[in-house]
């Protein structure tokens, strides 16, 4: 990231920032919040869920937000008619996907995809719910990984590899068979590059990685970002 | 003074666990404010045996799973201006729906709930309405108008909705109400 300071409108307000900036970030620094779910500041921008889609004047595509670097005098809408209905079609997507019974979740009340759908005020899927019999892993101690309710953001992933440096946790499969591994497709006590450091259960944003015993909303405290952020700070020091 | 008839207002338990219901009692106070411009015609805390006709709005509890739900639902839907997916259970099936995971789930929960799970006379009922093969939300079976997630959907939410409608106003769900 240069120093150089690119000057860019977003939904109509003038902003200044670094050049290399995600649009995202632009927008958080400048108080204008894009809905994500697989963002997390302080982890590689993945662009997954789709969330953070934005328009762009002078291009029919959308953009994610997140992966999408500001350019001098790029024009940004971040709200409008269109954007609401693509944002509630893939939360719609989302919730079918999987087994999302938030009744029986242990993440109900702490959980990001629920809170969305709330403000977006998604108040039933038109698509058919999926119900699965993904594997639960709860042989780890006190870890456990319930693959019914993950909607594949990989924030553990990253936050394993990037963060805590082990990269016990990848995917294997594509698609709607992809799934969050230990190792080679381990059992997760049988893992033998997991510290336990629990960062996977804090920066699951549903209820797919939990700690047992622990209320949801005790692990997801919400300064993980910042945590996130001046662990990774240290480590380029 | 001009005598205005009230609007009739039906509900329906259907496969839930009645805590909508217990929801919509729940609204306290505010059920004198309803009672003076709405008529319950039809209800499970009342004692009338078939759906009556032309009814106003109708809020249904509980995900479609046998063959009795999924009939009277059908009834319900031709008898209803406004029909309300009222829970989770209604809007996604919910708990109730968990079984759809399983092929044959109709059969297999039968067979742990009456035979697995029992150790005196264990058989399968035989004279209880079929259950389908999935379980459905209501709007995969019928046009629904509006929804209330919620497990359950809080007293104020079921009134706000009540209130807009009442009104003559389509009430907005965003930020209002939450699954779970």
């Amino acid at each position: 990231m240069g120093d150089a300071i690119v000057t860019l409108k977003i939904d109509g307000v003038e902003v200044h920032v670094p050049e290399g900036t995600m649009i995202l970030k632009a927008a958080k620094d400048n108080g204008i919040i894009i809905p994500t779910l697989c963002n997390l500041e302080g982890l590689t921008p993945y662009g997954g869920c789709r969330l953070c889609l934005v328009e762009i004047s002078g291009s029919p595509k959308l953009f994610a937000a997140c992966i999408t670097p500001v350019s001098s005098g790029m024009e940004v809408t971040t709200q409008s008619e269109k954007l609401k209905e693509y944002r509630k079609m893939a939360v719609q997507l989302l919730l079918a996907e999987k087994s999302h019974v938030c009744s029986v979740c242990v993440a109900n009340d702490h959980c990001e995809l629920q809170s969305l759908a709330n403000e977006l005020g998604v108040d039933h899927t038109m698509f058919e719910r999926n119900f699965t019999k993904e594997e639960i892993d709860s042989t780890h101690d006190f870890l456990v990984i319930d693959r019914n309710r993950c909607i594949l953001c990989t924030r553990c992933i990253r936050v394993c590899d990037e963060i805590e440096g082990v990269h016990t946790l990848d995917l294997r499969m594509r698609g709607k068979d992809a799934q969050i591994i230990m190792d080679l497709d381990n059992k997760w006590v049988n893992s033998c590059s997991c510290t336990s450091c629990r960062k996977c259960a804090k920066v699951c944003p549903v209820g797919a990685i939990y700690i047992e015993g622990e209320p949801v909303g005790h692990t997801k405290h919400k300064e993980i970002a910042e945590f996130i952020t001046e662990r990774r700070q240290r480590k380029c020091k | 003074m001009q005598v205005t008839e009230k609007t009739k207002v039906a509900t329906i338990w259907l496969s839930g666990c009645s805590g909508c219901h217990m929801s919509f009692l729940d609204q306290d106070e505010l059920l004198l404010e309803l009672a003076k411009k709405i008529k319950v015609v039809y209800s499970p805390i009342m004692d009338i045996k078939k759906f009556p006709e032309n009814v106003d709005v109708t809020l249904i509890e509980g995900a479609v799973a046998n063959e009795e739900q999924l009939e009277m639902l059908k009834e319900a839907r031709a008898q209803t201006k406004i029909l309300i997916a009222l829970g989770d259970c209604a809007v996604t099936g919910n708990v109730t729906a968990l079984r759809n995971a399983w092929r044959d789930s109709d059969k297999l929960a039968l067979e742990k709930a009456y035979v697995e799970n029992t150790d005196k006379n264990a058989q399968v009922p035989t004279d209880v309405p079929k259950l389908l093969k999935k379980v459905h939300p209501l709007h995969q079976v019928v046009k629904v108008d509006y929804f209330i997630p919620g497990c359950p959907p809080s007293a104020s939410v079921i009134n706000y909705v009540l209130t807009e409608l009442l009104s003559g106003r389509t009430p907005n769900m965003e930020g209002k109400s939450k699954y779970g």
